[in-house]
């Protein structure tokens, strides 16, 4: 079996093997002859048009066809050309199709022709057309290089953003370069062009053409072509006598220098990874030369097109599609006959063991020691293989190792590649055709490789492959739902209610997903209607509430705001509302979201009066406007008009059926208006805003009892409260002649305990002394005691037989008089004996 | 924000206390925050650095004084750098009125949000502090808190992992739990195995009888008489150093003194043993000095600081409550107290009560009149008609007519109400075990010892739902007779219930009380399953505070 594996292996001078293998069988109908096919880096789709100096021939005869094809031949879409003459076809790193055309401006399109934006490469290159252009990867992306007829050059080095700069001059411009490239580096990009023999480089037009030399042994007039690596790190050169010549990008390493004995230019050369170089001549041969000079040729009978990738070249061809590439190192290790690496005799044993023979103990001991080394071997070299069958030898290989060793990191790595080899296979399919080696594709990280799926619509295995490899649900299932549903809104054939049904359908809640996002696509489609529905599941309330009024939905925006609970949401809609319509329409409307309602109260409240009101009006809340008018009343604007106003608080309660606020309002009306009439009457000021009570007192206080009954009888004051007050008022008096005479007049409704403390509050212990014997019987202790009576409050606390009330009095006394607390004592003695 | 050389911080009032309790003053120091002015008053021109940074919560008056200071700044030709930060976060609203206010240009680029919903009271403490926020809710039906609320739970689970489960009672609690989930579909659920076990939110609208009712754990009565503010109390010094130094002493109550975190807890009436009980155990360490080996001494000398503070802290708690009990050995508090509960036994509920009529008549401290008159319709389920026109016009008569939309809008928030037909109090007291009249205050058995007989309704139902047997499925029937939907147990999000403890948070929307959060570390103590209890509350509330958030006295300016 290795035999069979190491057969496509072709030796490049010793130790060095590079293999050729067929990817796919293409069934395209492609005449190579007459065509010009691009194929786009990391396995992607290939551009077919007619070729183009074919095609500028019979100019004007008849508009070309682009042709979009997946890299296993599939027919994706084709582009019917009617703008200018196409000078240089080419993909971007986001896989979008780049023309170049005649009068500067590049046009991209995406996988499915539709034409998706464009630039112009300035004015010059408009007016005296473009004769050349070159794409290539710069540190910032996709990079572009036109050459105009007056031979200056243009770059822009990301097409995404198009920032045009005008290269020098070169170092003369009266005859075309006979062949150029551009260099690119982390920081910049560099254009490296020969004219005649001549070689130098150019910069932007701050600095001048730099004349650069290449060691070149033999003769000759002029380089007729040169190609960077993908790296940017090797060139190649080829010259008018068929010498090749590979060094460092600066020139100044030369590699090798090799004659090629073909005198007219390649039809294509292209690095082979950065070690070697791939030149073709069309029909005839195919030369493979490496760095070292060593080289070989495959022969070939048939045209073909070359696609430059970063571990190997793709050649395409009428019925296949085939990789060349230099066997990798851990390949060779495992495959190599006569290899003595621990992989190559792992690979043996596991074999002998699947055939259920003894050898394979003799192979397992041959790498006992070094079987880890061998399961790694085996398991990475599983990754370079494009063939199932090779991967499952491999891999049974690594597992049979593996079961001899405890190694949770080779575990790991083994379930790591099975996973990784089970993508690659699954996209290499040709249905997918997304051919990328285990260098492309750990290249490539996971969510770039995801969107080139999704680029191919190919949104389902999309989800399985984030999902298998556990990629957290915002970077791969929600996000490719997401680009699914903002591809589904552009289809404007179908109907608003049933493409937001699919997508809700099928996004559903899930996490990360911004339906924001896909609203703003269809927008864009004009569809506002589907951005609606849309936004009806758009979780994030700030977004919905933002995009709604931007469509100028501001009801919908405030049903969302409310959902929301955020009230700063709810205020910005109802600002909105205010500006756009009219105020009465405005109130009528929020009537119907009470807590906008309550908000817009509030905020009203305290920045307009009058609209705070009018809302309560229309609303019939005639409680919450008797509210108003008492705080109205209260300004001081209107002190001369609060009775009024007070009154009309009573008409709003009595509305609002709330007698008790109203009957209250009335009667303070009543009290102000009889305050006054007090006021003018007694000449004093000073009535006017007290409460009942207090109006009561100064009325006691000033001894009119005819006015102050009368304001008992108007007001209804119970009898218990004018006590309080009378008592209250005589004691600040000090009449304690009156207040016996009070006290004495009729029984007391509150007990005698106020005409005590009221004497004591006044410093007359002999007037409350008079009292307290009529202090009824639960309280005669307490106010004995407050009267430092201990003796008879023992008494009484004794008589009640109330050993709390004599521990009490105790407590009160026990310093002070010493004497009583010993009788006490005997008396709780006398209690719980009798007891 | 904090780094650049010396600033100056212009607060907000509102936020001063709050952030102290994350950034004190000498950490603001260490950032080269070298002065400090109060945003509502005075003048920052003396402000000696350029750096200006206004802390501020998103209220338009706070910006009318941002405004002020900037205008007034800019005629002195004073050259600042000017920041605005929004506590938790900045809204239009405020924006707009800076625009309005021509200032948004000088600031413009320079507004951040600090979005600290929740300031740490304690080891098991958070507290959003926002007393009105209740308020707000009822009276100005403006859900901002809410909002907030759930911003906050949803970075509490940043933080603590997800929340297993969710329990709430009341219409507040579960619109915080139906925002709770929209956010959670907005930015997905943190990714961590285990978290918070069970959320518990319960509306402070299902139990309006344990915020005004009087609080008798020792830090509860700390909170009713002196007031405590964010964790700290000013008392008179002359209280703690024999009458020298007049002024204000500040003492920051929290559990790292031992001493307080031990007695915070207990009914007051169990304090002085505790206390005396300290004081002889250090006293008899002090003894210990004499007749020792070197070792012993050298033992002693280690533990002397450590006693010394133990001391101190005995000396300070001996004072406050001496202090307390002073007030509550008083008869006017004595007698206030048995009425409150015999409300709560059902005695005299429904009609005009003598003991409130004379408290009106002899006009002590409105506050606790309403009070009264509250625990009163509460504990009635809402009082006849005629007992509370009764009242209101003693109210009027008595306080003046100024005090009118405080009546109302007590009335709006629930605190006093007319009688409906059920009454659903008597029914809950007996089915919740509400009033527990044999319990012991020195060593109780239940948690109704934190009001001496009144168990809060609200730590009762977190001791159905996690302790008893079928939770609150067992006791729909009360559930169903309180305010607002419920919801038991409902799965949130996927998390590993670990055996060894479960983390359980209960978020009061609305406030709670320092006797439920008493009542609530008691429960965990007394029960075997190991819970670890966290309380998130809006903000600390006591019945005076609770109250007063209430009234809105007119007078004529």
């Amino acid at each position: 079996m290795s035999a069979m594996i190491t057969a496509e292996w072709c030796p490049v001078g010793k130790d060095n093997f590079y293999r050729k293998f067929d990817i796919y069988q293409m069934n395209w109908d492609l005449k190579f002859d007459n065509v010009c096919v691009v194929a786009a880096q990391y396995g992607g789709p290939v551009a077919v048009i007619e070729d183009r100096k074919k095609h500028n021939a019979v100019q004007g005869l008849s508009k070309p066809t682009i042709f979009i094809y997946s890299a296993s031949g599939q027919i994706i879409s084709t582009i019917l050309w009617n703008s200018g003459s196409i000078i240089e076809l080419g993909w971007s790193s986001t896989e979008e199709l780049l023309c170049v055309q005649s009068d500067g401006i590049v046009l991209s399109y995406d996988l499915f022709g539709n034409y998706k934006h464009s630039f112009s490469m300035g004015d010059e290159a408009k007016e005296r057309k473009v004769i050349d252009a070159k794409f290539f990867n710069s540190f910032k992306g996709t990079g572009v290089v036109v050459l105009t007829s007056s031979f200056h050059f243009y770059l822009v080095n990301n097409v995404l953003e198009p920032k045009l700069r005008r290269i020098t001059d070169m170092i003369s411009t009266k005859e075309p370069p006979s062949s150029w490239c551009v260099l690119s580096d982390e920081r910049k990009s560099r254009i490296l062009v020969a004219q005649g023999k001549s070689l130098m480089l150019l910069e932007e037009m701050s600095t001048s053409a730099q004349p650069i030399c290449a060691d070149i042994n033999s003769t000759h007039t002029e380089i007729t072509g040169i190609v960077s690596s993908h790296d940017n790190q090797c060139v190649a050169l080829f010259t008018d006598t068929g010498k090749l010549w590979l060094g460092s990008a600066d020139l100044r390493v030369k590699y090798c220098e090799v004659d090629t004995q073909w005198r007219s230019k390649p039809d294509d050369f292209v690095w082979c990874g950065s070690e070697a170089i791939l030149v073709l001549w069309n029909r005839c041969s195919l030369m493979l030369v490496a760095k070292n000079g060593e080289h070989t040729t495959f022969a070939i009978n048939e045209g073909m097109s070359l696609c430059q990738e970063m571990d190997g070249v793709r050649l395409l061809s009428r019925y296949k599609h085939e990789m060349l590439q230099k066997v990798p190192t851990v390949t060779q290790e495992v495959f190599r006959i006569n290899s003595t690496e621990p992989g190559s005799f792992l690979l043996e044993a596991s074999r002998q063991f699947q055939k259920g023979s003894h050898r394979s103990d003799e192979y397992l001991r041959l790498v006992k020691d070094k079987l880890k080394t061998a399961v790694q071997q085996c398991n990475e070299a599983a990754g370079y293989e494009f063939s199932h069958e090779t991967q499952k030898l491999l891999l049974k290989a690594a597992q049979f190792g593996k079961s001899f060793i405890e190694s949770s990191t080779e575990n790991d790595k083994f379930v790591q590649m099975c996973r990784t080899l089970r993508v690659l296979n699954a996209i290499r399919d040709y249905k997918v055709g997304l051919p990328l080696t285990l260098i492309q594709f750990r290249h490539l990280r996971t969510g770039v490789f995801l969107d080139r799926l999704v680029l191919r619509k190919q949104y389902y295995l999309a989800i399985k492959i984030a999902k298998f490899l556990l990629i957290p649900e915002e970077q791969g299932e929600s996000r490719i739902l997401a680009l699914w549903a903002c591809n589904k809104v552009g289809q404007t054939h179908l109907q608003d209610d049933v493409v937001a049904r699919e997508i809700a359908d099928k996004l559903g809640q899930a996490p990360g997903i911004s339906y924001t996002e896909i609203a703003n696509k269809a927008i864009d489609a004009n569809r506002s209607q589907l951005a609606l529905k849309l936004m009806d599941f758009e979780p994030c309330a700030k977004r919905q509430v933002h995009l709604l009024l931007r469509l100028n939905e501001g009801k919908a925006a405030l049903v969302k705001a409310i959902d929301s609970g955020n009230t700063d949401l709810v205020h910005i809609v109802i600002q909105h509302l205010k500006v756009h319509m009219s105020l009465s329409d405005f109130l009528y409307y929020i009537r119907e979201f009470p807590m906008a309602q309550a908000l817009h109260l509030k905020y009203c409240r305290e920045h307009n009066k009058e609209t705070w009101k009018s809302i309560y009006e229309q609303e019939d809340d005639f409680n919450s406007l008797g509210a108003c008018s008492i705080r109205e009343a209260y300004e001081p604007k209107n002190s001369s008009t609060m009775e009024m106003i007070l009154n009309s608080a009573a008409e709003y309660y009595k509305k609002g059926k709330s007698e008790n606020y109203q009957s209250l309002c009335e009667e303070h009306a009543r009290l102000l208006r009889q305050q006054r009439a007090m006021q003018e009457k007694l000449n004093t000021s000073n009535f006017v805003g007290l409460s009942v009570n207090a109006t009561l007192k100064k009325l006691l206080l000033m001894k009119e009892h005819k006015l102050a009954e009368k304001l008992k009888q108007e007001y209804k004051i119970p009898d218990r409260r004018y006590h309080w007050v009378k008592i209250a008022t005589l004691g600040e008096q000090e009449d304690w002649a009156e207040l016996e005479r009070f006290s004495k007049a009729k029984k007391s409704p509150i007990g005698y305990e106020p005409f005590v403390d009221v004497c004591l509050a006044h410093g007359n212990k002999k007037g409350a002394e008079l009292y307290v014997s009529r202090v009824c019987d639960d309280m005669k202790v307490r106010y004995y005691v407050k009267l430092n009576l201990f003796a008879e409050a023992a008494k009484v606390a004794f008589e009640q037989r109330n050993p709390q009330a004599l521990s009490y009095v105790q407590s009160k006394c026990y310093e002070t008089h010493p004497d009583i607390s010993d009788k006490i004592a005997n008396m709780v003695a006398q209690l719980s004996s009798k007891k | 924000m904090f780094d650049g050389g010396a600033k100056t911080i212009v607060w907000d009032e509102g936020l001063i206390g709050p952030v102290s309790l994350i950034a004190p003053y000498n950490l603001l120091k260490e950032h080269e925050v070298n002065q400090m002015f109060s945003l509502s008053e005075g003048s920052i021109s003396s402000a000696a650095s350029r750096k200006i940074i206004f802390l501020t919560r998103a209220l338009p008056k706070m910006m009318d004084s941002i405004a002020e200071h900037v205008h007034s700044e800019e005629q002195k030709n004073h050259r600042r750098e000017y920041q605005i930060i929004f506590v938790p976060r900045k809204t239009t609203l405020c924006e707009t009125r800076l625009k309005n206010r021509g200032v948004y240009g000088n600031v413009k680029g320079a507004i951040h949000e600090w979005a600290c919903d929740f300031f740490p009271l304690e080891n098991d403490v958070i507290s959003m502090e926002q007393p009105l926020a209740f308020k707000e809710l009822l009276i100005d039906e403006d859900p901002t808190c809410i909002y907030s609320a759930a911003q906050g739970l949803s970075t509490l689970q940043d933080v603590f992992g997800p929340i297993g489960k969710v329990s709430c009672q009341g219409k507040a609690a579960k619109h915080v739990f139906d925002l709770l989930k929209r956010i959670k579909l907005e930015k997905g659920a943190p990714e961590k195995m285990t978290g918070i076990d069970h959320l518990v939110i319960l509306d402070r609208s299902i139990d309006l009888l344990s915020p005004v009712a009087t609080q008798l754990t020792y830090e509860g009565l700390i909170d009713e008489l002196v007031g405590i503010n964010h964790t700290k109390i000013t008392l008179p010094s002359e209280k703690f150093n024999n009458g020298e130094d007049p002024g204000k002493k500040t003492i920051i109550l929290n559990s790292s003194e031992e001493l307080f975190s031990d007695i915070r807890d207990k009914n007051f009436s169990a304090v002085g043993d505790a206390l005396r009980k300290r004081a002889k155990t250090i006293a008899a360490e002090y003894e210990a000095r004499h007749g020792q080996t070197m070792q012993q001494m050298r033992q002693f000398v280690a533990r002397l600081p450590q006693m010394n503070l133990i001391k101190q802290s005995l000396a300070v708690h001996t004072t406050i409550a001496e202090m307390i009990k002073e007030i509550t050995d008083s008869f006017p508090f004595m007698d206030s107290l048995l009425v409150e509960q015999e409300f709560m036994n059902g005695i005299d509920t429904d009609k005009i009560h003598p003991f409130i009529e004379d408290q009106i008549g002899q006009q002590v401290d409105i506050i606790k009149v309403l009070r009264l008159i509250c625990i009163q319709s509460i504990t009635n389920s809402g009082l006849k008609q005629k007992v509370l026109d009764y009242y209101k016009k003693e109210i009027i008569h008595v306080y003046g007519f100024e005090h009118i939309l405080s009546l109302s809008h007590l009335e709006k928030a629930g605190l006093i109400r007319v009688q409906q037909s059920a009454r659903p109090f008597t029914v809950l007291r007996k089915t919740l075990r509400l009033v527990v009249q044999d319990g012991s205050e020195s060593n109780p058995t239940d948690m109704s010892y934190v009001h001496s007989v009144y168990a809060p309704l609200t730590t009762r139902l977190v001791q159905h739902l996690i302790y008893k047997p079928g939770g609150w499925r067992a006791i729909q029937d009360v559930l169903n007779s309180l305010p607002g939907p419920t919801v038991t147990e409902e799965p949130f999000c996927d998390i590993q219930t670990l055996d060894s403890s479960k983390v359980v948070v209960v978020f009061f929307v609305g406030g709670c009380t320092m006797a439920e959060i008493s009542a609530l570390r008691f429960l965990v103590q007394q029960e075997e399953a190991p819970v670890e209890l966290v309380v998130a509350t809006t903000a600390i509330i006591n019945g005076n505070s609770f109250t007063r958030n209430f009234m809105e006295v007119l007078n004529l300016k």
